[in-house]
């Protein structure tokens, strides 16, 4: 039999499912014993080269309350064409289209390799996608300058039929006009003012004439879809025309003066932009991306004011209930992030600057609408260039791997209720039966909205076991859930992707070892980590640390073996052997820790971490370390300070960042040249080596990482050190001895310490 | 007047029928009978009043009549400074007697006879001021020669004159007063040329013997003698004797008597010649014309005379007159009896007819009245009363040759249709400065008495004719403009260096200052700065100084202005092909921004925006290859969205502009947006004005009521119903404060508001000009624009507006020696205090009237010094002070004040002052406060400076003759007494533009110039001499030109030679001329080209092109032209100048009473 290791792999490959765990605790007591939830890693579109999808409807059970799709795991009877859905037990008739089946003649969605199936459906209008671009013009004349070029080309990589906009903004908001010869046309708005969505189809002209109302007749509203075309496009049309305004942007003409910030708009840019796609396409697939160079500084949603001398919010300033304007803006972006949320837009936030530029306060933008968010120094680098492009890439069969407008829909069996989902997502608040009362993320609902999804993005659900510990289940049930999701491809197909698992049931008390053999220690701790990361959005970082030490020191208490009191003798199985280490580096991790870093980047961090699939997430938590040496082929190695030794070079991945770290004696060969000279060439290799592993991962990654070339004592070299266990510090440094590696200068624990600690703590009865 | 009636008396009796006739259809005809000799009387009685009084004057009366009517001899007494009383009463005699002499003085045809007249007058005059005893014997000599004519009045003079030369002089006294203006005159000639001494104490005395011990002793003498009747009667005898008509007179009088004395008042000198022509041969015919007629025409007279009968009445003059105007009247009555109601009525003013009056005058009814009941309602010979054209052509003759030398205080110029030059040698050339007296009274206590307002009229950008240099502008360095330390007034000719020239005292309020080192000079031998000559701001009246950083706002020096162009695309406007025609017009108008002097290009920018329900602005930045328009939609938060690229230099984006005012009427050539917005607009360019940090100027063109959603928006409140009820106030007020807040932001930011207006219905003038008014700015109103025939004048309109001279961000302050101070401003501004006259702009046709009050007493030897000071940026944005001094003689005597009064500026004033009280009590409240102010004044006139004459006599100061005419236009005017076709839009209009009028434009605009065609030398480029405002004047075989400063009517008689129609209109008959034309054809013959150029030689003098109405004679358009007849009756209820004469006489005889 496959190792479990085997099944979960195989599981995720198909299904872009991960449960923490594979073999599900049968009662409610025992299940919360377990510390780890129950929960699952869900990558809604996880690519499927071998799924092609099907072109008709799914079969739905005629129990309004259900509703689930017919899938392998229902019961069928052939012969009276009737089948039983798994979920609630109604039995249903076949549509006639399946008059013809049998059990040979199998619709796919009844064959077991097909527990996720992709439906076609042909549902109302198809419109073209909609890209409306929202830029800054407070920018520096080269940043600008590059992010013209940047967007001009991406013209080029839109679908000819997509539409696109442009909105403009600095001290005002333009709204460009696209469709006109001759004279250029901007609409204009303050960039002080907020305007409701009415009040801005009003001025933009979008409403339609007033039309008295009379009663008795039915008000007709003719389409009409030309009201909108002024502002929005297709893109083979006025292709041209864009390039040119693109071309003839300038930077916010309005003077600033010394010791001021420019005068930036953005939250009434960002307001005019959803009540523009808001007034014309509702629930259509559209992006609003912002592209920013700063904070903004005047309106609703102003981050700081344009007075250079008071700097903007820092975590200093957030806990020291300082950061006055905060509360605001962040409710100014939360508004709109949910009315975008709500008509099936999405919004991308590309901000690049040196400082910050308001990203915790807009943060919820992109995290609600499933936008995507980018964070870089200039528009003017490759970081930002490319991670650009990227959002336009195409997939293995040539389309967008962006899908937009999703709705999940999760389907439990009675032993299972849903506690929440964590992801970019947004509450449809749907009711139900299979809803529990105990929230874990965005609870309290069975369906939520996912505005923009790709290939990678993945959702942490979470579920609840509420069968009774006395109302056993029968030998050899199985849970089951069923992921619906509803969403409108690139092609702007609207598709239903559904995916249904099963597990089997154990009794924890006797077959603990199942379970336990069954877990998924990689996804518990990005679950775990999402939790934690969820929680640390609305509590104090020292708090959700507490908390996340002590699941882990229940966790070890209930799986660990040892002997009460005494350290030494406590033992974890393989399945959870590196989660207390995933544990570690969480701890450490910027999603947790706002030391060092400004809020933006925590923002940043944890936007990106919420929304990853599992071995991204994974990086993130615990970044991966190669060493290339001429010991050897390239290894991983320990993420540890004593792996930082002179004569190699490493390769950390942190997801964010890319450092190629020289060591000491490397460092100095490289400077002497020696890889220029022919006999060294296995030097030139050895250098080259980790670069090439580096573009590998550049080249996939998105957003791009910040690609960071170091060596010994570079002050870059400040982001290996950071992340690799300090197990040789100065505090410890002689006492080590000096055989290898390299000290950290802090004051942090090291894993070793770490570990024992937990040990103590795990075996302690006190507890 | 003088000319006309010289004219009449020429051929006085033969004449007057047929003039009677002609004139005033059968009450005239009836009157020319008693007129005539009532005429005669009028004149005599005129006089007479006053002689009455004084018996023995009666001579004189006539004299003294038609001195009064002389208000030739007030032009005399203008022109030469003799005894302008004397004279006054010469003259007026002269008229009664002959005209000649009135008009002698003044009038060029009646020269000869006059002249004799005249100089007679004059040495009576002067006699009597001066040595009463001797000259009255030159003047009797005199007398008598000119007598051939007025063979009778000569008599009476001589006779009167020989018998007591005291007599004479008090007669001519009473003459003077009578004449009222020759009064006038006559003190000032005293005070001036007369030997001021002895003639003005004379005069004083005289006039003050009037009321005091002389006169009364004359007027007891008088009066006694006089009695009225038998007054009148000997003296119209007397006088008259030789002619037969005296007896007629008698006759005519007692019932005329009324009339005559009313006549007297004004008319008597005009109607005595008139009168006394016509009268002879009415008298004659009279009794036939005269039938009631005859009866009436003398009481018509009489009206103006009626003063007299009851002055006579009053007077000494027992019932006799009395009786037999009023009393009496009854019994001449009997065939009059009619009449007599109807004199009464008219006379009644003077009497119990008052209510005739009351009617009449406001209601005219009463005259209405008169030519039903025909008979009756006699009129003054409207020949009799003065005549403007008569005044105005005087003063061209006499004071347009030599120039205007201001070196000397207190000097009252030349009329203002008078064309002189202007020498500047200390104060300010009138040109800048008019005042409404150049002789203030010394004490509150006489100002109030006199109840004349004490103004001038500021026009401080004023354009000079090419002749006249420009202020020179004076720098004073770093440290700025040399001032007073104490009340700040600036370095000018009347500070007085002391101490060797260290340190200099305020001419204005004492205090002391020192010179600056720098400005350190040695005095010479007379007290005076060694380089007196060398500085503009020691030697002239009117000069500028640069300004410092100090003077500027948030200290820094000012930009440039910026012109912003903002244009209404709505459909009315597209579709006119308004906005086609700005477009076009502005591409080549854009070349010509006001710049200064020598600067190769305009320094100001220029933006661009149109609108609609919503703003679009333009970016037209010369970088650009294309202009960009942004659309600002949110208009209830007005903002501009570009900064850069918004106001450029016209020379840079020239081909970014050309390329968008081509484009604006295609883009908008579609559009089917009805509704604007208006605040919104002004705030926008408000906006842009600031963010550019520059003050400037909005041109909006602008077509209907503002009823889209955005502030400052507005209902149709229009409704005629309001007129003559207590809310009509409410028309001319704002709809709502919004605007007035705004105008105070614009004023707060140098933003001026020019308003184009095309309304095709009701828009609100009056709440949309608040901006316009409060910044300085001008608005141009284009009723239903029709671009065939609207678009020459817009046009011309824009780029005389778009190219004239103008100042930004201006603030002005009057500063007035100690006992004076500027207490009321009128005129197109803002005040955010009591002393700062603010202007976001004034342009060179901008003129702010300032009142002054006493707070103290003033003296006689320093007089009075005013300074305007106006701190401006310059088109190029410099900032300057431009600064202009005028100094005013004081007077202990109010003869004084009213020799030196200007009633053109006086008629500014009042206009100005009733337009504002529109705003705030009910129109009928406003027109009688006028009256009752102008009562007052002649009333005052009357009794401290005109001899004690008969109260029924109207005695008018020379200077004020013309008073009671253009008191009538005013109260005539459309905003005063709308008719019916008199929108509310218009009335607020021209309210708004009368604010702002310069006297040169009020004098016009209420008295229009009315010009004859047909009697152009076509071979001369003068222009035709002008005709008196009345239908009676015109002939049917002419054609006429009327201009008021706003619009030139051509009429059209039916009779008039088939070839000049050819030659004027191309077309071959009266019939197929069309009145849709907005231009002369232009045809190459003669007449057409004179008439063309009379037209454009009339365009360029105003500051407005004016809209030109072909009119003919009977069609349903002459009432447009009717309107303009302001001497007549007006449509809507405005009395006609005789029947308002008459009003007025009768209220200043209340008030004397």
């Amino acid at each position: 039999m496959a190792t479990y290791l085997e099944f979960i792999q195989q599981n995720e490959e198909r299904d872009g499912v991960r449960f923490s765990w594979n073999v599900w605790p049968s009662s409610r007591l025992e299940a919360t014993k377990m510390v780890v939830p129950l929960a699952c890693l869900l990558t809604p579109l996880k690519e499927r080269l071998d799924l092609p999808p099907v072109q008709y409807e799914p079969v739905l059970c005629s129990r309004l309350t259900c509703k689930a799709v017919l899938s392998p795991l229902c019961q069928v009877d052939y012969r009276a064409k009737l089948w039983a859905c798994n979920f609630c037990f109604q039995r249903n008739q076949f549509p006639p289209a399946y008059a013809g089946i049998s059990e040979v003649n199998q619709p796919a969605e009844l064959m077991p390799q097909f527990s996720t199936i992709e439906y076609i459906v042909q549902r109302g209008p198809q419109t073209p996608l909609i890209f409306l671009y929202v830029v800054d013009t407070c920018l520096e004349e080269e940043d600008l300058q590059a992010l013209k070029e940047s967007l001009q080309m991406s013209l080029s990589l839109l679908p000819a039929s997509a539409l696109v906009g442009l909105i403009t903004f600095g001290r005002m908001v333009q709204v460009h006009e696209l469709s006109c010869e001759g004279i250029s046309k901007s609409y204009v708005f303050r960039g002080t003012k907020d305007l409701t969505a009415k009040q801005i189809q009003d001025m933009l002209g979008l409403s339609r004439p007033a039309v008295p109302i009379q009663q008795g007749r039915p008000l007709q509203t003719p389409e009409q879809p030309a009201i909108s075309s002024r502002f929005l496009q297709p893109v083979h049309k006025i292709d041209m025309n864009l390039t040119d305004l693109l071309g003839e942007l300038q930077r916010d003409p309005w003077p600033v003066t010394q010791g001021k910030r420019p005068l930036r708009s953005t939250g009434v840019a960002l307001s005019i932009a959803v009540g523009l796609l808001e007034g014309t396409f509702p629930n259509t697939g559209a992006r609003i991306m912002l592209f920013t160079g700063g904070p903004p500084t005047q309106g609703p949603g102003m981050v700081v004011g344009d007075e250079l001398k008071t700097p903007i919010r820092s975590w200093h300033d957030i806990e020291k209930d300082n950061a006055r304007l905060m509360k605001k803006a962040t409710k100014h972006y939360e508004t709109l992030a949910n009315r975008t949320a709500a008509n099936g837009h999405c919004i991308d936030i590309y901000a690049c600057a040196l400082d910050q530029t308001g990203l915790l306060e807009m943060k919820c933008c992109a995290n609600l609408t499933g936008g995507h968010m980018v964070m870089g120094d200039s528009f003017n680098t490759s970081l930002f260039k490319q991670t650009f492009q990227r959002v336009f890439n195409k997939g293995f069969n040539g389309e967008f791997q962006m899908a937009f407008g999703a709705s999940l829909d999760v389907k439990t069996s009675r032993e299972l209720k849903i506690a929440g989902a964590i992801g970019p997502c947004i509450s449809l608040n749907a009711k139900g039966p299979c809803v529990s009362e105990n929230e874990l993320g965005i609870g309290g609902t069975s369906q939520w909205k996912i505005c923009s999804l790709d290939p990678s993005t993945t959702l942490a659900i979470y579920f609840e076991v509420v069968n009774q510990h006395n109302a056993p289940i029968p030998q050899g049930g199985r849970g089951a859930v069923q992921f619906v999701t509803q969403y409108q491809h690139s092609s702007t197909q609207k598709r239903i992707r559904v995916t249904t698992i099963a597990r089997n049931w154990a009794d924890a008390q006797s077959q603990l070892q199942h379970i336990e053999a069954a877990f998924d220690q990689e996804a518990a701790a990005v679950l775990m980590a999402r939790l934690g990361v969820y929680r640390a959005e609305s509590e104090e970082g020292p708090d959700v640390l507490r908390w996340l030490d002590r699941q882990l020191i229940r966790l070890c208490q209930k799986f660990g073996q040892y002997n009460k009191d005494d350290p030494n003798s406590f033992r974890l199985s393989e399945s959870f052997s590196l989660y207390p280490q995933f544990m570690f580096h969480l701890r450490r991790s910027p999603f947790l820790q706002v030391f060092n870093n400004s809020p933006d980047e925590s923002s940043y961090y944890r936007h990106h971490f919420v929304r990853q699939d599992l071995t991204q997430s994974l990086i993130m938590i615990q970044p991966i370390l190669y060493a290339y040496s001429f010991h050897g082929p390239p290894e991983p190695v320990l993420l540890d300070s004593s792996s930082i030794l002179p004569d190699r070079i490493l390769l950390m991945d942190t997801f964010f960042q890319i450092v190629i770290y020289l060591g000491e004696t490397i460092a100095q060969w490289q400077k002497a040249g020696y890889q220029d000279m022919p006999e060294y060439e296995n030097f030139k290799h050895l250098l080259q080596a980790p670069l090439d592993d580096a573009q590998e991962i550049l080249q996939t990654r998105f957003p791009m990482p910040r690609y960071i070339h170091t060596e010994h004592g570079g002050s870059q070299a400040r982001f290996l050190l950071s992340k690799v266990n300090p197990s040789q510090t100065h505090n410890n440094l002689y006492a080590w001895g000096q055989e290898s590696g390299a000290p950290i200068l802090t004051d942090d624990v090291s894993l070793q310490v770490f570990m024992d600690h937990l040990k103590k703590l795990a075996v302690s009865s006190a507890s | 007047m003088s000319v006309n009636q010289q004219a009449h008396t020429g051929p006085p009796y033969g004449q007057p029928q047929p003039g009677y006739q002609g004139y005033q259809q059968p009450a005239y005809g009836g009157q020319p009978l008693p007129g005539v000799p009532q005429s005669q009387y009028g004149a005599y009685n005129g006089p007479m009043p006053g002689y009455q009084q004084p018996v023995p004057p009666q001579g004189y009366f006539p004299s003294l009549g038609f001195p009064s009517k002389g208000s030739p001899v007030s032009l005399n007494s203008d022109t030469s400074s003799l005894a302008p009383n004397f004279i006054g009463s010469l003259r007026a005699p002269p008229t009664s007697g002959a005209p000649p002499p009135a008009s002698g003085a003044s009038l060029p045809s009646g020269h000869l006879a006059y002249s004799q007249f005249g100089h007679g007058d004059v040495q009576n005059g002067i006699p009597a001021s001066a040595a009463p005893m001797q000259r009255p014997p030159a003047s009797q000599p005199f007398l008598p020669g000119s007598a051939p004519t007025p063979a009778s009045q000569t008599s009476t003079f001589q006779q009167y004159g020989p018998p007591a030369a005291g007599v004479q002089q008090l007669s001519n006294h009473v003459a003077g007063m009578t004449i009222g203006s020759t009064t006038a005159s006559a003190p000032p000639p005293a005070g001036l040329g007369y030997g001021p001494p002895t003639s003005v104490p004379p005069v004083s005395g005289s006039f003050s013997a009037t009321g005091s011990g002389l006169y009364t002793p004359y007027t007891a003498s008088q009066g006694p003698p006089p009695t009225s009747v038998s007054q009148g009667l000997p003296l119209a005898q007397p006088p008259f004797p030789s002619q037969p008509i005296s007896t007629q007179r008698l006759p005519t009088q007692v019932p005329g008597f009324a009339p005559p004395p009313s006549s007297t008042g004004i008319g008597p000198s005009s109607y005595p010649p008139t009168t006394g022509a016509p009268r002879p041969p009415s008298m004659p015919g009279p009794p036939l014309p005269g039938q009631t007629v005859a009866g009436p025409p003398t009481s018509q007279p009489n009206h103006v005379s009626s003063p007299p009968p009851p002055s006579t009445m009053t007077g000494p003059h027992p019932g006799p007159p009395m009786s037999g105007l009023h009393g009496p009247p009854p019994p001449t009555h009997p065939p009059q009896p009619g009449y007599q109601m109807q004199q009464n009525g008219s006379f009644g003013q003077v009497r119990g007819p008052q209510p005739n009056y009351g009617g009449a005058y406001p209601g005219t009814p009463n005259y209405g009245s008169q030519p039903g009941p025909p008979p009756p309602p006699k009129r003054l010979d409207p020949d009799s009363i003065p005549s403007p054209i008569q005044v105005i052509e005087d003063d061209r003759s006499n004071r347009g040759a030599e120039p205007f030398v201001t070196g000397v205080r207190g000097q009252v110029p030349p009329l203002v249709t008078t064309n002189f030059l202007v020498k500047d040698q200390g104060n300010a050339s009138p040109r800048y400065i008019r005042c409404t007296s150049y002789n203030i009274p010394c004490t509150s206590d006489m100002a109030k008495q006199s109840q004349v307002p004490l103004a001038a009229v500021i026009k401080p950008l004023a354009t000079l004719p090419p002749e006249e240099t420009l202020p020179y502008l004076v720098d004073h360095g770093e440290s700025g403009p040399v001032r007073c330390n104490r009340c700040k007034a600036y370095m000018c000719p009347f500070m007085q260096f002391i101490e060797g020239g260290r340190r200099f005292q305020c001419c204005f309020c004492s205090c002391v200052t020192e010179v600056p080192p720098h400005y350190f000079q040695h005095l010479d031998h007379t007290g005076k700065r060694v380089d007196f000559y060398d500085r503009p701001e020691l030697s002239l009246g009117s000069y500028e100084f640069l300004a410092t950083v100090d003077y500027c706002k948030n200290n820094k020096f000012p930009s440039p202005p910026a012109f912003v162009f903002m244009i209404d695309v709505s459909y009315n406007a597209v579709k006119s092909g308004l906005v086609r025609l700005i477009c076009e017009e502005l591409k080549s108008l854009l070349d010509y921004l006001p710049r200064e002097g020598n600067m190769e290009e305009s320094a100001i920018r220029v933006g661009f925006v149109t609108y609609n329900k919503v703003l679009h602005f333009y970016n037209v930045k010369s970088s650009l290859a294309q202009p960009q328009m942004m659309v600002v939609s949110d208009v209830a938060d007005m903002f501009v969205p570009l900064l850069d690229g918004f106001l450029v230099n016209v020379n840079e984006s020239r081909t970014v502009i050309a390329s968008l005012l081509d484009q604006i009427p295609e883009m908008f050539a579609d559009t089917r947006e009805t509704e604007t917005v208006f605040a919104p607009v002004i705030q926008a360019g408000l906006e842009a004005l600031k963010a550019a940090e520059c003050a400037g100027k909005l041109f909006i063109f602008h077509t209907s009521l503002p009823i889209a959603e955005a502030p400052g928006k507005l209902k149709n409140r229009d409704d005629k119903k309001l007129i003559n009820t207590d809310k009509e106030k409410t028309l001319f007020q704002p709809q709502t404060s919004f605007y007035n807040n705004l105008a105070k932001d614009c004023v707060a930011q140098g933003c001026c508001v020019d308003l184009f207006l095309f309304p095709n219905q009701y828009l609100d003038v009056a709440t949309l000009g608040v901006v316009t008014y409060q910044t300085g700015g001008s608005i141009y109103k284009y009723a239903y624009f029709q671009l065939e025939t609207d678009q020459d004048r817009f046009l011309n309109d824009l780029r005389r507006d778009v190219q004239k001279e103008v100042g930004f961000d201006a603030v002005m302050r009057v500063r007035t020696s100690t006992g004076i101070r500027a207490t009321d401003f009128f005129g197109a501004f803002y005040m955010s205090n009591t002393t700062d006259v603010e202007m976001a702009g004034l342009d060179c046709d901008k003129t702010i009237t300032v009142e002054f009050k006493h707070d103290d007493k003033l003296s006689e030897d320093s007089g009075a010094l005013l300074q305007c000071a106006l701190l401006y940026t310059s088109c190029a944005g410099q900032r300057r002070l431009r600064i202009h001094n005028l100094s005013l003689n004081c007077c202990t005597q109010l003869a004084d004040l009213y020799r030196n009064c200007e009633t053109d500026t006086l008629i500014n004033y009042l206009a100005k002052y009733a337009y504002r009280g529109v705003l705030s009590s009910p129109v009928k409240t406003v027109r009688d406060a006028l009256i009752n102010q102008c009562a007052q004044i002649l009333a005052c006139y009357r009794k401290n400076c005109a001899s004690p004459s008969s109260a029924g006599q109207l005695i008018l100061p020379e200077c004020m003759k013309l008073l009671p005419v253009y008191l009538n236009c005013v109260l005539k005017s459309d905003v005063l007494q709308p008719g019916p076709e008199v929108t509310t839009d218009d009335r607020a209009y021209i309210r708004q533009l009368v604010t702002s009028m310069d006297v040169a434009e009020t004098n016009v605009f209420f008295y229009p110039r009315l010009l004859p065609l047909t009697k152009a030398d076509v071979d001369s480029d003068s222009l035709p001499a002008a005709i008196r405002n009345s239908e009676e004047r015109l002939s049917k075989g002419d054609i006429y030109l009327l201009e008021n400063g706003l619009n030139i009517v051509v009429w059209v008689g039916v009779n008039v030679q088939q070839g000049l129609i050819q030659n004027l209109f191309g077309v071959s008959s009266f019939s197929q001329i069309s009145n849709a034309l907005s231009t002369l054809p232009v045809l190459e013959n003669t007449f057409s080209k004179k008439v063309r150029s009379i037209v454009d030689m009339l365009q360029v003098q105003r500051s407005r092109y004016m809209k030109l109405i072909i009119v003919k004679q009977e069609d349903k358009m002459e009432m447009l032209f009717k309107h303009f007849l302001v001497e007549d009756k007006s449509l809507s209820g405005g009395a006609s100048y005789v029947d308002f004469l008459c009003h007025m006489h009768k209220e200043i005889r209340q008030l004397l009473s």
